[in-house]
């Protein structure tokens, strides 16, 4: 598997076209990176790509467990071995998704990665959901030997927490890289569109957080058994959905790249993992009974189990909505939609009460809260949300939305819940052990690293939260149309159109906007969104400047992003006088090339590779030459500018650096030092 | 006894209201949806109701207005009457003629007119142009 890899990145980076991957997402021109990357943004690439992380995580959680489950172990590699074999035998024989189908003949040079896709984040957003997608293997083979060999304790529970935090961790970076990628591109819809690929990205994630949350339930209490293997399977069954959908065209998407020849595969592989899964649980349902009942609702399991509902219900809101339009037709024989607002109105209430969870959770003992125990956790937060509360009411419009209310003073409570609990144990420590209080907070974090990296995942969600209540409830946009000099307010803001820009850039003609943008009498930014047109590279547009507009184009977004709020800019330039421009100039370049160049061609073919190359040269001065004249004629033709302004986008991404932080911190070395000394341990015994 | 029936009783509040739920969001879901068509099925579509149309943009059709653009759609597969189809807002970087959109909008009088923003161009694939040929 690491050869493939290893073959086809190769094949990228020397720019071998004879391999039909190769030929038709690279180019001779494509930056050395992009051509790295190019390979999972081919249907074959990314296939490999998921059966080489899938052989990286086997392996190591096989090392991982060497010395444990012995009876277990066997069958997990069994179902890790089939769903390698599934990619392998895929790539091998389903048609036309082989990496290594060669072409003949071999072309010069390729058609090129989609401009759209050279991206810095294309670099790792795609292999990092992969990895999160392809973690979930470990556990769930694990949970299917457990089943198979009737050992269903806790053991493999233990043995693979580690892998579903890493999962849940890279699919977090995944989903929020995407997230960022699609803020900063324009028509993408924001952060979040509710677009089907993204749901389909979400939706192991909540599913991975509530069996995250429920395997403690298991580890601590023996219940929930049932349970745990189902969400493993549900989590493993979505994340396979998830690779199906980007690939399948199944439903509209932006992400659809085309319909596919993979889509049955895929659903028989989703089918054979559900049918056998719960064939399996039902058959072995007379051991997964609960070793206890739940004693009381006021108690950390039974919160749990509520979070668990509720992540639930996110998910089967999401899923859905997402295949809203395949359920309508299946019903009543017309496919319909459902557009953002729809999800927006389902999944705020939930994502509200769980904001709420988030704070309760962490601060409910097992077994059950005494009384007095929940005076003393719950009253300073719930002053804390009071006062939050009241000073919203009084200093800021958030009153103007009922949900961002709320969920700004569920943050607060949450906040300050979580910041009480540590405290009070670093207090506790410092009192029997000494020392100041941030060495009390560290040496408690160290100690129980999964509680306290919870506590840090939490914090940094609860931020993310406030970020999109507040950026989504109180964002102003507008599209304004300005001739250079002119001014517009947008918000607080004044922007005034200095003037339009137009350089070359590699195969591109970037038009921008000068942009002055002032706030309160003082200037705020000075930002340049641009549009780059990409020369057509399929061949199909005849030579010359005008087949610029014949290829891609992309938008490069002005953005100044603050902690108090982003001013976001596009630009949608106005090209007809440039392109009335250039079709005359190469009106006059194909005349003479027609009378001049092309007799001293026949007349000696040979010559006709240096001529080439000297029209070549003529046609890029020719360019630069049309550039300069349009840039010095200063035209004043109006564009369109849109602006957003949205508050608190940054917490977003600062909420969720937070989140991966903690993530990171209870999944990373600890499990890892631990399985060191375990294995060495072992060794000297 | 007791316990087991207390048991029970929470267990029936649960589905009920899991129940409840479900159907609230089934229910709301059909009103709140849109219709997928292709311009070809909107020549009967009903005055002021929302449609999810996906076709593809015809060549030469896209012309700029004051405040938007105008351009024309057929199906998926070329083939139909060209649906003529207004909108204003964002336009997607791929958007271009011959490429397939799916817009949000209305039928008013023939025309097709577009919910701002609502315009989604897919993405072009290499792959399938390779299979179109």
């Amino acid at each position: 598997m690491v050869l493939c890899v290893v073959v086809i990145e190769h094949a990228f980076l020397t720019d071998d076209f004879s391999f039909n991957v190769v030929a038709t997402h690279s180019s001779i021109e494509t930056p050395a990176f992009y051509k790295f990357t190019a390979m999972w943004s081919s249907q074959e690439g990314s296939l490999l790509l998921w059966a080489f992380i899938l052989g990286i995580v086997s392996t190591i959680s096989l090392a991982a467990t060497r010395h444990k489950l012995r009876d277990l172990v066997p069958w997990a590699t069994a179902v890790m071995m089939g769903i390698a074999m599934f990619f392998t035998g895929l790539m091998l024989l389903g048609g036309d998704v082989n990496p290594f189908t060669t072409i003949s003949p071999v072309p010069v040079d390729g058609t090129g990665l989609n401009p759209l896709l050279q991206h810095p984040s294309m670099i790792i957003h795609p292999p990092m959901l992969y990895t999160g997608y392809v973690s979930l293997t470990v556990p769930f083979a694990f949970a299917i030997g457990a089943l198979i060999s009737r050992r269903v304790d806790a053991a493999w529970i233990k043995s693979t927490r580690g892998f579903a935090l890493i999962a849940w961790t890279f699919l977090s970076i995944g989903i929020i890289l995407g997230s960022r990628w699609s803020y900063t591109e324009l028509g993408w819809g924001g952060y979040w569109a509710w677009d089907p690929v993204e749901n389909a990205s979400v939706m192991p994630w909540l599913i991975t957080t509530a069996y995250i949350h429920s395997i403690m339930v298991q580890e601590k209490r023996g219940m929930l058994k049932v349970w745990n293997v189902s969400l493993i399977v549900a989590s493993f069954s979505l994340a396979l959905l998830g690779t199906f959908l980007v690939r399948s065209g199944v439903l509209q998407s932006i992400h659809a790249f085309g319909d596919s020849t993979v889509g049955p595969y895929f659903l028989s592989l989703i089918g054979v993992v559900l049918i056998g899964s719960t064939w399996l649980i039902i058959s072995r349902l007379d051991i997964l009974r609960s070793d206890r009942r739940i004693d009381s609702l006021a108690s950390r399991e039974a919160v749990f189990l509520i979070n668990n509902l509720l992540l639930i219900a996110l998910c089967a809101i999401v899923f859905w909505g997402t295949f809203f339009p395949l359920i309508s037709e299946l019903l009543t024989g017309t496919r319909s939609t459902l557009a953002a607002p729809w999800f927006d109105r389902y999944t705020t209430p939930v994502a509200v009460v769980l904001v709420l969870f988030t704070g309760v959770g962490p601060m409910m003992s097992w077994r059950r809260i005494s009384w007095e125990g929940a005076k003393r956790v719950f009253t300073v937060p719930l002053i804390a949300a009071a006062v939050a509360f009241v000073l919203l009411l009084l200093f800021t419009d958030a009153a103007e939305s009922i949900w961002a209310l709320l969920i700004f003073t569920l943050a607060a409570f949450t906040v300050t819940a979580l910041f009480q609990e540590t405290w009070r144990a670093a207090a506790a420590r410092k009192k029997s052990a000494g020392g100041t209080m941030l060495a009390s907070i560290w040496s408690n974090a160290t100690r129980n690293r999964r509680r306290y990296g919870g506590y840090v995942v939490h914090l940094g969600l609860v931020v993310l939260l406030v970020g999109i209540a507040a950026s989504s409830s109180f964002e102003t946009k507008q599209d304004i149309e300005l001739k250079p000099g002119q001014s517009a307010v947008v918000d607080d803001y004044t922007v005034t159109y200095l003037n339009p820009t137009l350089t070359r850039d590699r195969q591109a003609l970037v038009f921008g906007a000068e942009l002055q943008v002032d706030r309160g009498g003082k200037s705020f930014a000075r930002l340049n969104p641009t549009r780059q047109y990409h020369q057509a590279t399929d061949g199909s547009a005849p030579p010359g400047i005008a087949s610029y507009f014949e290829g891609e184009a992309t938008s490069e977004v002005g953005l100044k992003a603050g902690l108090r709020s982003d001013f976001w800019t596009s630009v949608e330039p106005n090209t007809d006088e440039f392109q009335r421009r250039a079709r005359l100039a190469d009106g006059l370049f194909g005349a003479y090339m027609r009378k001049k160049v092309l007799p001293i061609v026949q007349a000696d073919p040979a010559k006709a590779e240096t001529v080439s190359r000297a029209a070549e040269n003529l046609l890029s001065l020719t360019t630069d030459k049309v550039i300069a004249g349009y840039n010095s004629d200063s035209i004043e033709v109006p564009v369109t500018i849109r602006v957003i302004v949205s508050p608190m986008v940054t917490w977003i991404w600062i909420g969720a650096v937070i989140a991966i932080i903690g993530a990171l911190f209870a999944a990373w070395p600890s499990g890892l030092l631990t399985r060191k000394r375990g294995g060495k341990g072992r060794k000297a015994a | 006894m007791d316990v087991q029936r207390k048991r029970q009783v929470r267990l029936f509040v649960a589905l009920g209201a899991a129940l409840l739920l479900a159907t609230g969001l089934i229910y709301t879901s059909f009103n709140a949806s849109s219709e997928a068509r292709q311009p070809s099925e909107l020549v009967d579509a009903v005055p002021g109701k929302t449609y999810e149309m996906t076709g593809k943009v015809v060549k030469d059709s896209v012309v700029k207005t004051g405040n938007g653009i105008r351009f024309k759609v057929k199906d998926r597969d070329g083939t139909g009457e060209a649906l003529p189809v207004t909108y204003r807002g964002v336009v997607p970087d791929p958007f271009r003629e011959g490429r397939e959109i799916v817009l949000t909008g209305t039928v008013e009088n023939g025309v097709f007119v577009g919910e701002p923003d609502t315009l989604v161009t897919k993405c072009p694939s290499k792959f399938s142009e390779k299979q179109d040929q």
